[in-house]
């Protein structure tokens, strides 16, 4: 599957786990949180990167082993869904997050500038939708008024 | 008034483009209409009963005369000569095609205004008070504030799809509130603390809508230098916790209500701690950058007898009776502030023609340096005008049909767009504010009965605030008849109240007759002229009301029907 990855359409080198599904098979599994608490321990040895596939829900105080994991990968329901947004917020800057955020479910071309805004640096697209055509959305708004994860000043001291 | 520099400019031209992009995916199908509703949303664009609107944003609700002009342009070239004026201080237009809205866009930015997030699950124009740095009773000039939250508030990555819509409300009046704080998810209130610094009151979870709520304090002092990073903490609280499986218990007040305040507080007080950093502060100079741009015009200095008694009590009635009710005391000797109301029999409230704008950029320029405000009562200020030029500016008002004499009269009637217009509506609510107006247009019996708020709503969404109205209406739907229920008591100000239903609801021929009888009543009841009819209401209670309209059998029910 192609996904983007630091602004670049890039085959994906993970692969997700069904729910609920007892052997990860392959290198770099992404499996739900809640199959991850149960076998933690065995997933982490046994793969060269792990990650985790979290309902928009869960805050980061609810993932265990937050810095040994390769990615999170954050699921939006609808694109209206707006948690993710601030869960992203909160690993990276207050958990200081720095593996692979990524975007799954039903995620857009026009979110994808906040969605980087906020840490996320992967992106699955809805299917169907493309993306090449898609990487423009990142620069169509070039200024930004408010500190966020790309920059912690607001624009009052770029000025 | 602000100054776009690059940034901003930059920003609202890319807006443009972007929008012209979405539309055009749109079209093309790559994006879906479901898709397609956020983002459109999020630019101001409404679908309606008949067709889209466009809500174009007044942030504060000052405009310029440039501004004032292009609205006029947009109006006759895109739409059918007409703009409304809103109760969040906005213009919106009734009949834009999508095709051509880009190019509004491109007018819009050409004037240093946009659409950006007016309609949508976001954070919408924030407002103020439509006298600030005029107004005798304010401590200080809240549009700074204002302007530098638009600015926060614009394109916020972590905040473009919230539970629900989210607005803002700033005075800097402490004694008197214009702003309608209390009924904003936030409202804020500059206040001095007991050592004399300035600082915001912060009150959350107030709102109108289903469910009206009087909002709460979150924060009893929060110096300015930590405005952006505890709102900020705040809307973070918001957006992770406010439900999102039922959209009419989306908005903040539900989730403050659920949690109860000192909870809430908690929550973001701990947020704030674990998150504020020295960047985003809120610095004294961009205060003073931003605060330079609202510096007072350049006064004359006059004479502090400006002779507006012996206008009041002068010899020509129609001069007089427009200064003592449309004028303002101004903060500076020999100005006044002047409310041109829209509102006049035949005219749905809140409409102006591209005509009446042009004149009023016109009237603005030569009388008040250039400045217009919208009120959240969908009229205009005109807010620097030399008190000894209000005759001549009287004048040439009425000879632009701009001169009536009833701000917060009777006939200054607040009133959402309705079922002609709206399709969440239940009931019409334009023409009942046409009959009021009608029904009332006697002077002498504005004057007698004095300041009084209608506030009329076509369904329960309350966009009418019918129930901060000191005589608020409702449409609702009767076995598919529209009926109006009756409510007295609301104020939006700092003695904020939510209206009660009077009694049963009223069929459409009977509504107006009703609203007479209670003012019949109120006439007979109150103690002296000074006693406005609020404070009547306050002190006699329902009864002598309910029985004026109802009649005495009518008294025995407790219970009025319920949307």
């Amino acid at each position: 599957m192609r996904i983007i990855r630091d602004r670049a359409v890039v085959e994906d080198d993970f692969v997700h786990v069904p729910d609920g599904a007892e052997q990860p098979i392959g290198a770099k599994p992404i499996v739900r949180l809640a199959d991850f608490v149960v076998v933690r321990e065995t997933l982490l040895a046994r793969h060269a990167a792990v990650g985790v596939r979290v309902s928009p829900d869960t805050l980061p105080a609810d993932i265990p082993d937050l810095q040994r994991l390769a990615l999170i990968a954050i699921e939006f329901p609808a694109f209206t869904d707006g948690r993710g947004y601030s869960v992203a917020r909160l690993l990276r800057q207050r958990h200081g997050y720095r593996g692979e955020l990524r975007a799954v479910g039903w995620v857009l071309r026009d979110q994808l500038q906040f969605l980087e805004r906020c840490g996320f640096n992967a992106f699955e697209l809805q299917p169907g939708k493309p993306l090449d055509s898609a990487l423009e959305a990142f620069d169509e708004i070039t200024v930004t008024y408010q500190a966020a994860v790309d920059d912690a000043r607001p624009l009052y001291r770029r000025r | 008034m602000y100054q776009y520099d690059d940034y901003d400019r930059r920003i609202i031209t890319e807006r443009a483009d972007q929008f012209r992009g979405q539309v055009s995916r749109r079209l093309s199908g790559e994006i879906t209409e479901e898709e397609f509703k956020p983002l459109r949303l999020q630019n101001g664009l409404y679908m309606q009963l008949h067709a889209y609107m466009l809500r174009v944003a007044i942030p504060y609700g000052l405009l310029g005369s440039a501004q004032v002009r292009k609205l006029a342009h947009i109006a006759r070239t895109y739409d059918r000569g007409y703009g409304h004026l809103t109760t969040r201080q906005n213009l919106q237009y009734n009949w834009p095609k999508l095709t051509e809205v880009p190019a509004i866009l491109d007018e819009l930015a050409s004037v240093e205004m946009h659409a950006v997030q007016t309609s949508g699950n976001c954070i919408r124009n924030i407002t103020a008070d439509h006298f600030a740095g005029i107004a005798r009773d304010e401590l200080e000039d809240p549009r700074p504030y204002c302007e530098i939250l638009r600015q926060w508030s614009t394109f916020h990555p972590e905040f473009a799809h919230l539970p629900r819509k989210f607005k803002i409300a700033v005075t800097g009046a402490p004694g008197t509130d214009r702003a309608a704080v209390r009924f904003h998810d936030i409202g804020l209130r500059i206040v001095e603390n007991a050592s004399g610094e300035r600082g915001f009151e912060v009150l959350v979870g107030g709102g109108l809508g289903r469910t009206p709520m009087i909002g709460e304090v979150v924060r009893e002092f929060l110096p300015k230098r930590y405005l952006l990073s505890f709102i900020e903490s705040i809307l973070r609280v918001y957006n992770l916790h406010g439900r999102r499986d039922n959209k009419f218990k989306a908005r903040i007040k539900i989730l403050v209500s659920a949690l109860g305040i000192d909870e809430f507080r908690r929550r973001v007080e701990e947020d704030w701690e674990a998150s504020r950093t020295p960047e985003l502060e809120l610095a004294d100079e961009e205060v003073a950058r931003v605060s330079a741009f609202f510096a007072p015009p350049p006064y004359e200095t006059l004479p502090a007898n400006d002779r507006v008694d012996a206008l009041v009590l002068g010899r020509d009635r129609e001069l007089g009776n427009w200064v003592r009710n449309n004028v303002v005391a101004h903060k500076v000797p020999g100005y006044s502030a002047v409310v041109i109301s829209v509102k006049k029999p035949g005219i749905p409230p809140g409409d102006v023609s591209d005509t009446q704008l042009d004149a009023i950029a016109d009237v603005a320029d030569r009388y008040s340096f250039g400045h217009v405000v919208v009120t959240h009562t969908q009229n205009l200020v005109l807010p620097d005008v030399k008190t000894s030029e209000l005759p001549g500016l009287h004048a040439e008002l009425r000879a632009l049909d701009l001169g009536e004499a009833n701000a917060n009269k009777l006939t200054d009637v607040i009133t959402c767009p309705g079922l002609d217009y709206c399709d969440l509506a239940n009931a019409r609510s334009i023409p009942l504010s046409l009959e009021i107006a009608q029904r009332f247009d006697r002077i002498d019996y504005l004057n007698d009965v004095g300041d009084v708020s209608i506030k009329i709503s076509g369904c329960i969404n309350a966009c009418g605030h019918h129930h901060v109205g000191n005589i608020g209406i409702l449409g609702i739907d009767k076995r598919g008849e529209e009926f109006y229920q009756l409510m007295l008591g609301g104020s939006p100000g700092n003695d904020a109240s939510i209206g009660k239903i009077l009694g049963r609801a009223l069929a459409q021929d009977e509504i107006v007759d009703a609203v007479e009888k209670v003012l019949g009543r109120y006439l007979d009841a109150r103690e002296s002229p000074d006693e406005r009819f609020l404070e009547t209401v306050r002190r006699v209670g329902f009864d002598p009301f309910k029985e004026a309209v109802y009649g005495t059998a009518d008294l025995l029910e407790t219970t009025g029907d319920s949307p």
